[in-house]
């Protein structure tokens, strides 16, 4: 467990003395801004609420996150340092679970860091903050899991590129799963999948989160899925880690 | 697999095999094999270092030395075999076998943006060390390796050696009892390799330590012992004195070439000077 927090700190660290930190969190919040001033007519509805934030929250992730997890495992394996910390006493879940916390914590400080917003809303009406709040958590477990898919793709390969356009693809899967284009064409085909589809989709999930409804079933569902990819992962690591 | 154990010979070398033939094998190596695809890159290694010993790693690029040392660290999965560090097995109790072990990976990586002194609290942290212990270890660490002066130095920024000796400085840091160290003495300036064989020579009577090289003068300063491995195969184990013994002129590098020669003839190759 000590292990898991000293190498989620290195980690940590390794973001802000990089300019990957800088470059994705002001990326992240120009592109939350113009997104939800100008195509979601944030002052036009009238409403003091943070949906227009909310809907593009999980789009931006899909760009963004794949850009974090790509190098999470392929830097390692570039420049080696994957032989030192794996020759080090700890094991491959401790390492697995650093890395992917230190990244989700990163996402953590990028989600922070929109704190206006809520300001902006307190200031010309009155929200209901608790929605806004869930909506937060939702937007943060939609993060872990594209964190966790990026993360456990990264491991597959040696190639960044190829791990960020997996990531991309994977993500955008699971997101739209439930979007009717899928759902429609799977139950004209094979029903049983379009039953499945539904119900691994992760933006159907975080739509109940910004509606304000925090559910076990919803919390459930994102716990497995990032424990599914992490585990995932791990045996990627231990599989390929030598290659 | 033919092995030299001569006891004839000049012992004018560093080390004699029998000042450590009584102590415990503290790297033990069985059968070690490791097979990608068809080709064969470590075939049927088994050897014993005991406390006291310095073990020479010799052989030419691509016969296996850096295949054999990973999987010593536990870092890559046998084909076939195992080792074990202090009696853990590598494989079924790879925590407590790399807690022994200080490790020097080829290449020496080290993590680019972070400074040495960052780096090196990292590892310390992670080997378990606390407050006024860790400053200690740390600075210990700095001053075996002489790196006091770019301690505040992103690694990235450094020199080759200095990169190298930062590897080294991360190996020592919990004075480990086996240390296995890949090529710690390439990119060094010749005082910084004569510092680090002196290094490698005071450490000595406490641990058990694998060096590998092709450096062959590098065999006679520090080892006390030397196996030459060619082809993926142990072809001689002896110390460098009864090494030289092997060929007609005395010279260990008229030996090296004869039996790596020997050894890379067996498979069907084209040239065979």
């Amino acid at each position: 467990m000590r292990n898991i927090g000293i190498i989620a700190g290195r980690e940590l660290a390794a973001y802000f003395a990089t300019p990957v930190a800088s470059v994705f969190i002001v990326i992240f919040l120009v592109l939350q801004g113009t997104l939800t001033f100008n195509l979601g007519n944030f002052f036009d509805r009238g409403q003091a609420d943070l949906s227009p934030f909310f809907s593009f929250v999980p789009w931006v992730f899909l760009l963004l996150i794949p850009a974090i997890t790509m190098r999470l495992w392929a830097e390692e394996r570039r420049q080696g340092t994957i032989e030192l910390l794996l020759t080090l006493p700890i094991t491959q879940t401790e390492a697995v679970l650093g890395k992917f916390l230190a990244a989700w914590a990163f996402c953590a400080i990028a989600l922070a860091l929109t704190f206006p917003f809520v300001i902006t809303i307190n200031l010309l009406g009155h929200p209901d903050n608790g929605v806004v709040a869930s909506g937060y958590v939702g937007s943060l477990l939609v993060a872990g899991a594209f964190l966790s898919i990026g993360s456990a793709l990264s491991a597959a390969t040696k190639n960044q590129v190829i791990a960020f356009v997996l990531a991309v693809a994977v993500c955008f899967v699971f997101a739209v799963a439930s979007y009717p284009v899928v759902t429609e064409f799977l139950s004209r085909n094979t029903p049983v999948l379009a039953d499945i589809a539904r119900r691994i989709a992760v933006l159907e999930r975080f739509q109940d989160f910004t509606r304000g409804v925090v559910s076990l079933r919803d919390l459930i569902f994102f716990a497995t899925f990032i424990g599914f990819w992490l585990f995932l992962n791990t045996v990627l690591v231990e599989q390929r880690k030598a290659d | 697999m033919r092995e030299f154990r001569y006891s004839r010979g000049p012992t004018g070398s560093v080390g004699e095999r029998n000042v450590s033939a009584n102590q415990p094998a503290l790297i033990e190596i069985e059968g070690l094999t490791k097979r990608f695809g068809s080709f064969t890159a470590v075939d049927d290694v088994s050897f014993r270092v005991a406390k006291g010993e310095v073990l020479g790693f010799l052989g030419p690029n691509g016969a296996g030395k850096s295949t054999t040392m990973r999987m010593l660290a536990g870092f890559m999965i046998p084909t076939a075999g195992t080792a074990r560090i202090c009696g853990h097995d590598v494989q079924t109790d790879p925590v407590a076998a790399r807690r022994m072990l200080g490790f020097l990976p080829e290449g020496a990586p080290t993590y680019p943006e972070m400074t040495v002194t960052a780096f090196l609290r990292f590892c310390a942290k992670i080997r378990g060390f606390r407050s006024t212990e860790l400053d200690r270890r740390v600075d210990r660490a700095l001053g075996l390796t002489r790196l006091e002066g770019v301690r505040l130095q992103p690694v990235e920024t450094l020199s080759k050696g200095f990169k190298r000796r930062v590897g080294l400085a991360q190996a020592l840091l919990h004075d480990p009892p086996v240390l296995v160290l890949d090529e710690p003495t390439d990119g060094l300036d010749p005082n910084q390799k004569h510092e680090v064989r002196t290094l490698i020579q005071q450490m000595r009577p406490e641990k058990a330590i694998v060096i590998s090289t092709h450096i062959l003068e590098e065999v006679d300063a520090v080892c006390s012992r030397a196996i030459v491995i060619a082809a993926g195969r142990v072809v001689a184990d002896a110390t460098p004195a009864d090494l030289c013994c092997l060929h007609p002129s005395g010279k260990l590098e008229d030996v090296f070439r004869q039996l790596t020669m020997d050894a890379s003839r067996e498979p069907p190759q084209k040239d065979a000077a």
